[in-house]
């Protein structure tokens, strides 16, 4: 067993319910800005550069200033308030009577809208058998049950950090799930019948990838335009005559599906390139089910966890020897759907990578990791194609790994998707699907996709001319969601007879023509009551070695309004679970196969050098965070006290501020927040293997931070404002460091945060415990160390400069001293991979023995503030060779 | 006749590189009937640490290397033995331009040779209407689709200056039409753009141009460096024509095509990624010389 089979879905998902699962995810928007990301994550390292090189350049600095003792303080800041786990009773079916009038009363006011079917109600506006446990259970809830339910799902979201990137106006802003509390309901027999038709159509572009990327029958013979596949910027030539490696291209799709006026469904679009949303299908799961906990667990509700679980498997299995691994590739933070390319991770318990983690050795993709490179065999990426290599594929990409291509022709590597796939979401397609299915499979397609026209051909744009009223003209390559991109369609009524033919005429090759969508509408919540709203719904295919098999399930998009075309979540949509309901018990699942022999303990899999360095950091900016809300709130005491910012004592905290570019005369300053936004962006990198409470608590604390800036006062609020903000970083702390399993993630971690501690330490008493330092600026060094009572029960003198340095720099006993930070270093510098090899040891272990013996053998009379200094610029030097040796 | 080809490629860097993986397009292309390739030899130094050769979607060989970190110079030398053959004073068989769509349209494979692939904007060109319309003015009067390539050719050649420091290697067709200036990569490349605005297929060739004329004959321009020219489809029957328009003459004996593409990112001689963080110095030498012509070999 490799590493990914041995851990467990780190998030009890379907569990809870059946185990109350999961999580859902967004679904369209899978490809804007995707170097935006790079452009910040360049920032972070120039961040880190600059601080690495302030570090080593910073060889005589002035003094500074006592901290205090606040204890770290009692872990959990009960960041994960207590759920409510109340319990709704069902109505007993008493008396049927009140029941029935109830559910008149609650369906009163539902109109299903004019020639539209609707998933609850039927067209005489009679309520469908599916519906009624569920209509009726709602009819029971009073005003306040409906506003406390929907708020639980918004609780669980929001504790599980559920978010989507929104792009406009040219920034990029984390959103709150937009949940619809409702779901969809859909019979299981209605189901069973569409199952074959998806997976047929699975069969057929899997067969139409196939002749694209092999031998191009059909446009040769006439059955597709050459001009689709030449013209087209998703045809990536340099895939043409590469086999995949499994013998399949496609391995994970996901339809766009509708239902139509005759109650058919529909296929609208085509997602092959990298279909998002089968994990926000997971929280939708999750959420709803904590809204309608009763109704979940009695209504016999299709589980989600099979097929996640065979996919899962379906992935290892495609390695070709067991020491390789799967990997997921994301474009990183910045992508819309970031939060549920980290959440699968954590849900599969696959291995997250960005391109930069990847590198290609002798035709085999193998990824960094802090004991050197191991090979990956599988490759989920959740990357547009032409992104995955920037020597074959488009230059330009920041976000991809050179040799990718190479690595395929080579053989030795099975991409889910193959690249390329992204044209088998050309809209033109759907034009000719129909027709190419006979020739591809030797069928007619079961569900038919929406009629559209390609206005290359003259009988095509003949019939187009002919009836233009329900037409709506797009471009022909587009890959979008018919509603997504409006500003691309143009309906052809608003078109005279006469533009609208010389326009066809001119730019035919390039325009579509699609009938207008009707979407069947579904109950939403809108002011409380059930509205019809119109809905899509996402299914998600998944190729095992089974078969393709089809989540019983998916990811609804509700329409803001009764208009079909304001579906998409960018423009106010929002989503909803969809349950398929059985008539009789369902069969729980679970992620964790059953156990089917004696119990084996699996080493964990190697971290990559990325997620290292991203805890090495987050590490390093917690800490450095912790030091500056200490030294900000010794300043803001003692202004407080005397009253006057120009007492010498501030004064000699001011080189401390200086040396980490802060100007401390705002209560909060800005270079508080940015150090906090360094540590987001650093935990925002690593979701995957960060605790989502501790990603909870870190957010939080950020928000707090943020609100008191704008509201504090310096001096005595601001002091106050920042204890509080010192124990909520304590609760930060303790949900690291007491529930983090403690292998080489934790192990970065906490090198950066001990790194980081001896530092501030250094600095510290090199400023404040100086010969010429400013009277009361030892007593303000043993405040800062948090060691006021110790250093009270430890010396029976006043402070002086010897027993400052004896407690604060040489005991080992105080888990703030320097020689503390250093020795615990050396442990762990210890542990981590080669660092001593045939008994030599690394450079690192090396240099870190060599600052343990330099302040071993110090007295407080030669650790002068000259010695101080030097010994800071040998700590500083630890973190380049931390970096050298495996962060890189 | 027989050539003698040599380019050397050298790279100088401030400060040592990360590990890189480079695509080289550099060995002349076999082509049935036209040019024959006895020979090619290709040194990198220093030695990389991986190499492997396969053939690109349109034909060309293409050798990829894997440079290991540390690199502070890199030195690419091919040495080649080719032949080209003369394709003689063509008929002129191609068909007037409106009947070239209908050829066209017939044409239903889309292989390596197909027209289909050169007839839409590529990464590197983009439809230009100034560009557009200068090659409309050019071809008035053109009867067939030689004529026309001929035409727009020869007009872009009188129109531009060939000047080696006006233009970048990524500087569009659009901006060098503009400047009226540029080297052999921006000639074809606006020419290109010219062809395809009229429907007709036009490729990006980069290969290697005779140094030394023959005697009595002016020197090539272009020819210390790798060349540029232009492949057009003619029609069914004339099949693919290549055009100079830096010299204004079809390519004929004086030109040795490594391979063709949609724009030079097609065809560059070199790509690749490589981890720098200082800068570069290139140098780029190519000597075609014409062997006496003792032993013939076809």
């Amino acid at each position: 067993m490799s590493p990914e089979e041995r851990k467990l879905p780190a998030t009890p998902v379907e569990q809870a319910a059946d185990d109350a699962v999961a999580k859902a995810g967004p679904g369209p928007v899978e490809r804007t800005g995707l170097d935006k990301l790079k452009a910040q994550a360049n920032t972070a390292e120039a961040n880190k550069i600059a601080i690495r090189r302030n570090e080593v350049a910073q060889a005589a600095s002035p003094g500074s200033e006592p901290d205090l003792a606040a204890t770290q303080k009692a872990i959990a800041d009960k960041a994960l308030a207590e759920k409510i786990a109340e319990k709704v009773s069902v109505e007993p079916l008493a008396a049927e009577k009140i029941e029935a009038a109830k559910l008149a009363a609650a369906l009163k006011g539902y109109k299903p809208l004019p020639a539209t079917p609707d998933e609850m109600v039927d067209a005489t506006g009679k309520l469908r058998p599916l519906w009624r446990d569920f209509a009726s259970a709602f009819a029971g809830l009073t005003a306040d049950d409906i506003v406390r339910r929907t708020a639980r799902a918004e609780q669980y979201l929001r504790d599980s950090g559920v978010f989507y990137r929104q792009y406009g106006g040219g920034e990029s802003v984390e959103r709150p799930w937009p949940l619809s509390p409702v779901p969809v309901l859909i019979a299981e027999a209605d189901w069973a019948a569409l199952v074959p038709g998806l997976i047929q159509r699975a069969d057929v572009l899997e067969a139409l990838m196939a002749d694209l990327y092999g031998e191009n029958r059909l446009v040769e013979g006439g059955h597709l335009p050459p001009s689709l596949i030449t013209a087209n910027p998703e045809w990536l030539r340099p895939m043409v005559g590469i086999p995949p490696q499994s013998g399949h291209y496609l391995h994970f799709l996901a339809f766009e599906i509708g239902r139509g006026p005759d109650g058919q469904w529909w296929v609208l679009a085509d997602r092959t390139q990298a279909p998002s949303g089968a994990g926000y299908a997971l929280e939708n799961r999750v959420a709803t089910s904590r809204a309608f906990n009763e109704l979940y667990a009695q209504g016999h509700v299709h589980r989600l966890a099979g097929f996640f679980r065979d996919f899962r498997d379906a992935l290892l299995g495609m390695r070709q020897d067991r020491d390789a691994r799967a990997a997921i590739l994301t474009p990183g933070p910045l992508n819309e759907t970031y939060y549920e390319h980290a959440y699968i991770a954590r849900y599969l318990g696959i291995t997250l990578v960005q391109g930069e983690d990847l590198a290609v050795e002798n035709g085999r993709l193998m990824v960094r990791t802090v004991s050197g490179l191991k090979p990956v065999d599988v490759l989920w990426r959740r990357l547009d194609g032409s992104y995955a290599d920037p020597v074959e594929l488009n230059a330009a990409s920041r976000l991809g790994t050179p040799g990718m291509v190479s690595a395929l022709r080579a053989g030795g590597l099975t991409m889910v998707n193959a690249l390329g796939s992204g044209i088998l979401e050309t809209r033109a397609l759907m034009a000719f699907l129909p027709k190419l299915a006979p020739r591809l499979i030797g069928q007619s397609l079961k569900v038919p996709n929406i009629a559209t026209w390609w206005c290359g051909g003259s009988v095509e744009r003949k019939e187009v001319v002919s009836s233009p009223r329900r037409m709506l003209l797009s471009p022909a390559l587009a890959t979008g969601l018919p509603f997504d991109r409006q500003e691309e369609i143009i309906a052809a009524s608003t078109l005279s007879a006469k533009d609208l033919k010389s326009k066809l005429e001119a730019e035919g090759r390039g325009l579509v023509a699609q009938e207008a969508v009707t979407l069947s509408t579904t109950p939403a919540l809108v002011d409380g009551k059930l509205a019809p709203r119109p809905m899509t719904l996402r299914v998600f295919l998944a190729r095992t070695p089974g078969g393709w098999q089809v989540m019983p399930g998916g990811f609804a998009r509700i329409g803001a309004t009764p208009d079909p075309t304001a579906i998409a979540m960018q423009r106010g949509g929002t989503a909803a679970d969809v349950w398929i309901v059985s008539s009789k018990e369902v069969e729980a699942v679970s992620m964790v196969p059953a156990s089917t022999g004696p119990f084996r303990r699996m080493g964990p899999g190697a971290l990559p050098s990325r997620a290292a360095d991203n805890l090495f950091w987050l590490g390093r900016y917690i800490e450095r965070t912790e030091g500056l809300v200490r030294l900000l709130r010794a300043r803001n005491v003692r202004l407080a006290e005397t009253g006057a910012a120009s007492a010498p004592i501030l004064a000699a905290l001011q080189p401390l501020f200086k040396s980490r570019g802060i100007d401390p005369v705002p209560g909060i300053p800005p270079g508080l927040l940015e150090t906090l936004s360094a540590a987001i962006s650093s935990a925002g990198q690593v979701r995957d293997r960060f605790s989502p409470d501790a990603w909870q608590a870190l957010v939080d604390i950020n928000k707090t931070a943020r609100r008191m800036a704008l509201q504090v006062s310096a001096g005595d609020d601001a002091a106050r404002a920042l204890s509080a903000l010192l124990r909520k970083l304590a609760g930060i702390t303790g949900l690291v460091h007491e529930n983090m399993y403690r292998f080489m993630g934790w192990r970065f971690l906490t090198i950066g945060r001990l790194h980081e501690r001896a530092m501030g330490m250094i600095e510290t008493l090199a400023v404040l415990a100086d010969e010429k330092a400013a009277p009361g600026a030892l007593d303000m060094a043993i405040e800062l160390g948090d060691s006021v009572l110790t250093h009270r029960r430890r010396f029976t003198v006043a402070t002086s400069r010897d027993t400052v340095i004896d407690l604060l720099a040489l005991d080992p006993m105080n888990p703030r001293s320097i020689r503390h930070q250093i020795e615990a270093l050396d442990e762990q510098v210890r542990m981590l991979p080669d660092a001593a090899e045939n008994g030599v040891l690394s450079p690192l272990a090396r240099a870190m023995l060599r600052c343990l013996t330099d302040l071993a053998t110090q007295e407080p009379e030669t650790l002068t503030t000259t010695a101080l200094w030097a010994f800071r610029g040998q700590v500083a030097d630890l973190s380049n060779l931390v970096t050298e040796a495996y962060l890189r | 006749m027989h050539y003698d080809l040599c380019l050397v490629i050298r790279y100088d860097f401030d400060r040592p590189t990360g590990a890189g993986r480079q695509l080289l397009r550099i060995q002349p292309a076999d082509m049935a009937g036209q040019q024959s390739l006895l020979s090619c030899d290709i040194t990198i130094t220093p030695e990389p640490s991986e190499r492997r050769e396969f053939t690109d979607f349109f034909g060309t060989k293409v050798l990829e290397v894997v440079m290991a970190p540390g690199l502070t110079k890199c030195e690419i030398a091919m040495t080649a033995k080719v032949v080209r053959l003369s394709l003689g004073r063509e008929l002129d068989i191609s068909p007037p331009l409106d009947r070239l769509v209908e050829e066209l349209e017939e044409i239903t494979q889309i292989g390596a040779t197909s027209p289909h692939h050169f007839l839409t904007a590529s990464p590197r060109i983009a439809h230009d209407p100034a560009i557009a319309a200068f090659a409309l003015a050019a071809v008035a009067g053109a009867e067939t689709t030689r004529a026309a390539i001929a035409a727009v050719g020869n007009a872009l050649h009188k129109y531009m200056t060939f000047d080696g420091d006006a233009t970048e290697v990524d500087t569009p067709p659009a901006e060098a039409f503009k400047l009226k200036r540029g080297v052999c990569q921006d000639f074809a490349q606006i020419m290109i753009a010219g062809l395809r605005s009229l429907g007709i297929p036009a490729a990006y060739v980069g290969g290697f141009l005779r140094t030394l004329p023959p005697p009595g004959k002016p020197r090539l321009e272009g020819a210390d460096a790798m060349h540029a020219w232009v492949r057009v489809w003619a029609g069914a029957e004339a099949g693919w024509i290549d055009h100079d328009p830096t010299n204004a003459v079809f390519a004929d004996t004086d030109h040795i095509a490594v391979g063709h593409g949609r724009d030079y990112g097609d065809v560059a001689p070199v790509t690749g990624a490589l981890r720098m963080d200082g800068g570069q110095k290139g140098s780029h030498a190519v000597d075609l010389i014409e062997r006496p012509a003792v032993k013939r070999q076809s």
